[in-house]
């Protein structure tokens, strides 16, 4: 029997596929379906930084703009104290669901800022989550400010974050750092214990015929697997962070790469935004499938055996194979 | 005993509802200014789950109307339940029969009344006694209470005395002065109250309900022969009543240590001087009194507490024998009376034991009225009756607080007289919406409850819905306040909107020295040349301490959005000296981290940057030794305004109504139309500015303006000829109008910033992103090219209203609307639907208007919105009750029925005198459309000119008739609250009654007027007052009701959804020659939405299909066609997408997750229930529906 069990973050988890932040894991059915589909954890849905403050200043000016502007009448709505917030349902979520499932839920924050969402990661620890997933969420646009000092501002949020819980912690960036194997070197020493790659720049579109920028949210598909794949095979071994992959997986095509790279585990939630939660079988299946097919009996087993300190002698690695893709490429013209 | 935890600062209404609610079973209501907040706590509690002293919830029903309220009490009282129930004003006339029934039967109940004017010459939501007054006969009890206190105390002690006198109590007290103040009050314990409650006497009660195993009846028909007899058994318990309360008062000293009498003596044991009255005037004349007689006077107060059953010798008894004249004040009027009811009662009782020899001597009495409407009763004024008295002959019959130059009753008072007071007086002046009203609430609770001082405040408002301004009240200090009267000198004035240091004189009641804050985008060292002249001498003359603070700047700053009221509390901790500056700012944290403990620290944290922040941008200004500004003060009305406005509106627009003779104001409330023109209110930053290169001239913008701010004009290009050069214009983009120039002109100053005109235009620049054709931009710069730009479009003529399309929406925007620059809300859902009608019909239109939002902002003082043309016609309206309109509306039709048919006969018989084609075609002219109404008016006009020469009888009687033959279009216009719950029945009725008359539901949803209470247009799953919870049954569907007659014309629109649609519906229902109902979705601020969206929320209404739009039209079942018509499309979103952009619906999801899950799925399936039904019957045979005659 093929043994798909994997270690991430030093969580047991039953199986390599983990579901990642979406919209999927609003509600508690959703969660014990995906479990019963066989994913190895669940990263909740995230809680963002502005959210929880743009909530509550909503209910508040409502309610106070409307408040005693008349005599007759003090106010439409009953005090705003009362209310459930986003976060007290969130935790509420959390709280359920890890007594419902076995499989590890891992809370999510979403923020940039050192300060307001810290206190968040304490409630979500309390509430029973396995690990935290921290979303740093930063686009550089300040001219005054040096790329150092943007790496400080995510190495604070994770040793402050770190101060304060105690259960594991992945943070969640984009890739465009100038050194950036040096600052995943630096989180692991500020106390992270996982690197979930790659968080992506929201980029938005423009309109041409109403010239509006436009919103919409394209599902990461298989060709973005290439820079997380990259750097995953550069990380593995060189470093003691667990190694999550979280773009493009749309079948276990891409998990089989990440898991050859050297991930510990990989993460999916377009491909089953698309196709549905059972599509986890599939993928599942698919893994199983291949692994049986080579022989593999173990997911450690097949783990990092492409990674590029494996393959350090295969020339693809190199700078040649890149002046080679670009002559072979011209030269088809 | 100060620091004792039952200390608390609540107003009167909850003090009283603290009470009830613990001493009750049941309560019926319906909600009623200003006693609404009582049944809305007992609500509030309800839902928490509290429990009264039983261990009980008590049940709480919001009825259809007082009437209502008071049927239901009646029963519950009959079947045992200890029932109470609040209200005030009207809402007591409606009781009134059933309070005869109550009293008639000896049925122990409190109804709590907050009391308010009656509607007279005008409608007033203030606070006198003509209501309780109404109510003397009914047989209830009165009991008076004086303050919050009181009212907190005798509710308690009310409800004592029914169950033992078993006659019925009105306890009252009055409406906004008591029912609205905050004050430091000493709380009941359950154990108190309990203590107070006879478990017996509830058994009593209980053993005298209708109970079929013990069955009798109730409720006889009686005959000459006992009814008298019968009338007369009840003497013996009133006899009894004042004893039974004077044990309760002693019972109740005992538990609290507070001692109250029925009739109580304040003042000289000597007094010569003596001034009898009730409730909270009392207070003022108490403390006069003493003051007075510190200064050697010799002056007295009885104040009466039981005013029925009138005690006589509790009366006399209090009366210190040395006094040698009475003055007796009440605070109601009864016209044509020898007196008003207490002097009455007073006189005969002192003149009875004159006559009976008990009363040696019999003082000189006079009566007078003070109070009405919440006219200030002043110290002064206590004085001024005090000084009267002392006269030879002093006045009878006279009125304080005005200047009566008709009849000259009124006295003469020393305005500058004030008594001297302890502590701090503050006043504060700001928005309506930037919370300054609710940060003070909050400071009177920090400073009342949390250390030794004493705190009081009142609030007062002005009549608009936007951009209105609050000036609040508040006093503090180191004893209990008395002094129900408005602050009068100031040690502390804030100013939190710059705008109001130009328009409201505010620092001419600051104290010498006082502190004055202002809020203002200027620095500590630009700001003195902003001021007004008159400003700065005062601030120079009286050495006033002048602070500035950029709360805009700091909210920001502080990542607090628009929100400054916690800044401006901070600075009014931080500068006022009521408690050491450090403790202060100590305590307002306390507070904040106690508001906000469950939404995290952050959150705190974030306020508290706030406070820190304002204390380091708090600053004070260096006064100058003299006055520099060029700046003036006030509004100055331009030299065309009407003599009645420049002499009477002027002075209510300048905060200076008080100061109106009698004589300037009208007899019969009959007041001139259009003078919100004159108010140029200037309420907003932001103005929508027209870009004539990107229209496209589609009229939206000025269709769904809910102000009447935007109009347009089509002109020939001459007329430019004589344009300032930054009038703008387009060439008309309409075929078949060569050398025609467009304008559209936004009325800058009238503008309320709602943005709604943006959202309604479809037109965007091929260039630039984010440009439409109409933007929002900074007023300021471009205000006086908009003035010039205005005074030149006014003078373009208007379009011939028969030259333009009456049916699209583009064509619509040409017509002159009749109603402009109401008060509504910025951004208000239903002004554009009145407003609208206004163009179509206004020039021959009737309105009846319901009592509610659309009463007070289309007939509010000082100024109103419906207005006249050139030729000066335009919309006739009254407004009558709330209840009765569609009565009042139908009364108006049958009159002008009945006028058109006297005319008519009378110009028949004028056959030999007059051109009989001329004759013929007035009275059989169809006049549906605008050509033939104009072509109406022409003959209308030779008509007069010929029965100017005509020198027979009837020619005299016609003409004054003759405008009857344009045909008049009759509106009924209210809101949800009129239409489906108090004036349901006579609405139901006047639509059976097939007679002309158009109807308008401006439907919210709520009670929008009142507070947002639940009416029968409530939705499902939708919180509102008095569904807390979640409503849980539907919404009625007044639509099907009204078309199950079959000769009603029937149609819901929402504006926002499909303009057209409402076009067509109000042309179809005007033109039909029966009745009609059209139901309008009305977005409101009581919804919880941005209010810019509203329009987006409009169409989401209807594109889930909560809001199908539909048309039944009997004229095509009477030509065989289906008169069903839906036009709306299929839903393409969920109920719960449409819902869950509003706070009413979220409100729910956040605090009951589940039961909102359950009710919105229930909301969905009565959504697509009725989608079906809809649905089918659109595709009936017109054999389906009902024939019409």
């Amino acid at each position: 029997m093929t043994n798909l069990s994997s270690n991430y973050m030093g969580l047991d988890l039953k199986s390599p596929l983990v579901v990642s932040s979406s919209p999927l894991s609003r509600s508690l059915d959703n969660i014990c379906r995906i479990e019963d589909h066989g994913a190895g954890a669940l990263v909740m849905f995230s809680l963002f930084e502005e959210q929880i403050l743009s909530e509550l200043s909503e209910v508040e000016n409502l309610v106070e703009s409307t408040a005693s502007i008349t005599p007759e009448t003090s106010e439409y709505f009953p005090q705003s104290n009362d209310y459930y917030v986003t976060v007290d349902r969130y935790l509420e979520l959390i709280r359920t669901a890890s007594e419902r499932v076995d499989m590890p839920i891992i809370g999510s924050l979403n923020g940039v800022t050192s300060q307001g969402w810290i206190e968040y990661a304490e409630l979500i620890e309390e509430a029973g989550a396995a690990a935290i997933e921290i979303n740093i969420y930063h686009f550089p646009m300040n001219l005054d400010i040096t790329g150092n000092e943007i790496e400080q501002l995510h190495l604070d949020i994770v040793a402050s974050i770190r101060e304060q819980i105690n259960i594991p912690i992945a943070v969640k960036l984009n890739p465009y750092f100038s050194a950036f194997a040096n600052i995943v070197k630096q989180f692991e020493s500020y106390g992270a214990n996982g690197l979930v790659l790659f968080n992506r720049l929201y980029q938005p579109d423009f309109d041409i015929e109403t010239l509006d920028v436009t919103y919409d949210l394209e599902l990461s598909n298989p060709h973005e697997i290439r820079l997380p794949l990259l750097w995953i095979s550069s990380l593995f071994g060189n470093v003691n962070l667990s190694l999550a992959a979280t773009t493009g997986i749309q079948s276990s095509n891409e998990l089989i790469k990440y898991l050859l790279a050297g991930a510990n585990v990989g993460m999916t939630a377009s491909s089953l935004l698309k196709h549905g939660i059972e599509y986890l079988d599939t993928i599942h299946n698919g893994l199983i499938n291949w692994m049986e097919s080579r022989g593999f009996s173990s997911v450690d087993e097949l783990r990092g055996t492409m990674s590029r300190d494996q393959l350090k002698d295969n020339p693809s690695f190199g700078r040649g194979s890149y002046i080679k893709m670009l002559t072979g490429y011209d030269s088809t013209y | 005993m100060n620091n004792e935890e039952n200390w608390v600062t609540m107003d009167g209404n909850q003090a009283a509802a603290h009470v009830a609610y613990r001493v009750n079973e049941v309560s019926a209501i319906y909600p009623i200014t200003p006693s609404s907040s009582m049944a809305e706590l007992f609500d509030e509690w309800a839902t928490q789950g509290l429990k009264n002293i039983w261990g009980q919830i008590p049940d709480i029903i919001s009825m259809q109307s007082e009437a209502g309220a008071a049927g239901a009490v009646h029963g519950a009282l009959q079947t045992g339940g200890l029932t109470t129930t609040f209200t005030a004003s009207q809402g007591l006339m409606l009781m009134l029969p059933n309070m005869y029934k109550i009293a008639g039967e000896l049925t122990p109940t409190v109804f709590h009344v907050a009391a308010r004017a009656l509607a007279t010459q005008g409608l007033s939501i203030f606070g006198d006694h003509s209501d309780v007054m109404a109510a003397r006969m009914t047989g209830f009890a009165m009991l008076a209470s004086a303050s919050v206190q009181e009212s907190h105390d005798m509710a308690l002690i009310a409800q004592a005395a029914t169950l033992k006198s078993r006659i019925p109590f009105m306890h009252f007290f009055d409406g906004f002065r008591t029912s609205h103040e905050i004050n430091k009050v000493h709380l009941l314990s359950d154990e108190q109250i309990s203590a107070m409650i006879d478990p017996q006497l509830v058994l009593d009660h209980q053993n005298r309900a209708l109970n079929p195993d013990n069955p009798f009846i109730r409720g006889t028909a009686q005959n000459p022969d006992v009814y008298f007899q019968s009338r007369e058994t009840v003497n013996p318990f009133y006899a009894k009543t004042p004893k039974i309360l004077e044990e309760l008062f002693s019972q109740f000293e005992n538990l609290t240590g507070r001692s109250y009498e029925l009739i109580e003596y304040h003042g000289a044991p000597d007094a010569e001087k003596l001034i009898i009255i009730m409730a909270s005037g009392a207070e003022t004349a108490a403390e006069t009194a003493e003051y007075l007689n510190n200064q050697g006077e010799k002056v007295g107060v009885i104040q009466i507490r039981l005013y029925r059953p009138f005690s006589n010798q509790h009366l006399l008894d209090k009366i210190p024998a040395t006094v040698r004249k009475i003055a007796v004040l009440d605070r109601t009027k009864e016209p044509g009376a020898s007196g008003e009811p207490l002097y009455q009662d007073v006189l005969t009782a002192l003149t009875e034991a004159y006559n009976a020899g008990t009363l040696e001597h019999l003082p000189k009495m006079i009566g007078g009225r003070y109070g009405l409407s919440s006219k200030e009763f002043t110290p002064a004024m206590v004085k001024g009756i005090y000084d009267e008295l002392g006269k030879d002959a002093p006045k009878n019959h006279f009125t304080i607080g005005i200047n009566d130059d008709v009849s000259f009753s009124s006295l003469d008072y020393p305005s500058e007289f004030h008594l001297s007071d302890e502590g701090t007086q503050a006043l504060f002046y700001g928005l309506g919406a930037d919370g300054t009203v609710s940060a003070n609430k909050n400071s009177i609770k920090i400073i009342g409850e949390n250390t030794d001082l004493f705190a009081q405040g009142y609030f007062v408002y002005d009549s608009k819905k936007s951009g209105s301004q609050t000036v609040s009240h508040l006093r503090f200090g180191p004893k209990h306040i008395k002094a129900p009267y408005l602050v009068e000198k100031a040690d502390f004035i804030a100013c939190h909107n710059f705008n109001f240091v130009e328009k409201v004189e505010m620092l001419n009641n600051a104290k010498d020295n006082a502190i004055f804050l202002l809020n203002t985008p200027y620095s500590k060292e630009q700001v003195w040349d902003q001021l007004p002249k008159v400003v700065q001498e005062i601030i120079i003359e009286k050495k006033l301490r002048f602070y500035v603070i950029d709360a805009a700047e700091v909210a920001k700053i502080t990542g607090m959005g628009r929100r400054i009221n916690t800044i401006m509390q901070t600075c009014f901790f931080a500068i006022s000296e009521i408690l050491p500056a450090e403790e202060a700012i100590s305590k307002i944290k306390e507070a904040i981290e106690k508001t906000y403990a469950r939404k995290g620290a952050h959150v705190i944290q974030q306020n508290f940057q706030a406070v820190d922040a304002t204390v380091e941008h708090l600053s004070q200004v260096e006064l100058p030794e003299s006055a520099t500004s060029v700046h003036g003060f006030g509004q100055e009305l331009p030299e065309e305004a009407p003599e009645f406005v420049r002499r009477v509106t002027a002075k209510m627009m300048e905060n200076r109504g008080d100061d109106l003779p009698v004589s300037a104001l009208p007899v019969d409330g009959t007041y001139p139309s259009g003078t919100t023109r004159w108010e140029k209110r200037n309420i907003s930053d932001m103005i929508p500015e027209w870009r004539e290169d990107i229209c496209i001239q589609c009229g939206n913008c000025s269709f769904v303006c809910p102000h009447s701010v935007i109009r347009a004009k089509f002109y020939h290009e001459d007329v430019l000829q004589d344009a300032p050069e930054c009038f703008p214009s387009a060439p008309i983009n309409a075929r078949g109008f060569p050398e025609t120039r467009y304008t559209l002109q936004v009325y800058a100053e009238d503008c309320t910033g709602c943005q709604l005109c943006v959202e309604a235009c479809p037109a965007h620049s091929l260039k630039e992103s984010g440009v439409k054709a109409i933007n929002m931009r900074p007023k300021e710069p471009i205000l006086e090219r908009e003035k010039t730009n205005i005074d030149f479009f006014e003078n373009i003529e208007i379009n011939d209203r028969s030259q333009v399309d009456f049916a699209s929406v583009r064509g619509s925007q040409f017509l002159e609307p009749l109603f402009e620059f109401s008060g509504a809300c910025a951004g208000c859902g239903e002004t554009p639907y009145v407003r609208l009608l206004s163009q179509l019909f206004g020039d021959r239109m009737v309105v009846a208007n319901a009592t509610g939002c659309s009463s007070i902002y289309g007939g509010n003082l000082p100024t109103t919105p419906w207005t006249q043309n050139k030729q000066g016609q335009g919309p006739a309206w009254s407004n009558s009750l709330f209840e009765d309109n569609a009565e009042f509306g139908l009364g108006m039709r049958v009159a002008l029925d009945q006028h058109f048919e006297y005319a008519a006969n009378l110009l028949k018989r004028l056959k030999a005198d007059i051109d009989e084609t001329l004759i013929d075609e007035i009275l059989n002219s169809s006049q549906l459309l605008e050509s033939e109404i104009v072509a109406q008016r022409v003959r209308v006009g030779r008509l007069k000119e010929s029965l100017e020469k005509i020198e027979s009888e009837d020619a005299k009687l016609l003409l004054p008739l003759v405008d009857n033959f344009v045909r008049r279009s009759v509106w009924l216009l209210g809101g949800d609250g009129w239409a489906y719950d108090i004036g349901s029945g006579g609405l139901d009725h006047v639509l059976a009654s097939g007679r002309n008359v158009n109807v308008l539901v401006l439907d919210t949803e709520v009670y929008s007027n009142t507070g947002g209470q639940a009416s029968k247009a409530t939705p499902t799953a939708a919180t509102a007052k008095f569904a807390s919870a979640g409503k849980r049954v539907g919404k009625k569907d007044l639509a099907l009701q009204a078309i199950s007659y079959g000769n009603v014309y029937v149609a819901q629109v929402a504006m926002g959804a499909n303009p057209q649609q409402t076009l067509l519906a109000m042309r179809e229902a005007e033109s039909y020659p029966g009745p009609s109902l059209i139901l309008a979705y009305s977005h409101c601020i009581a919804h919880g939405i941005n209010m810019q969206k509203g329009l987006d929320q409009q169409k989401m209404a209807t594109q889930s299909a909560y809001w199908p739009l539909l048309r039944y039209n009997p004229t095509l079942r009477k030509a065989g066609d289906n008169p069903f018509v839906l036009d709306s499309p299929r839903p393409t979103v969920s109920f719960r997408d449409y819902a869950y952009n509003e706070l009413r619906y979220k409100i729910l999801e956040r605090s009951h997750p589940k039961e909102a899950k359950q009710l919105i799925q229930l909301a969905q399936e009565l959504v697509d229930l009725r989608w079906k039904t809809y649905e089918n019957m659109s595709q009936w045979p017109a054999s389906e529906f009902q024939p019409v005659a």
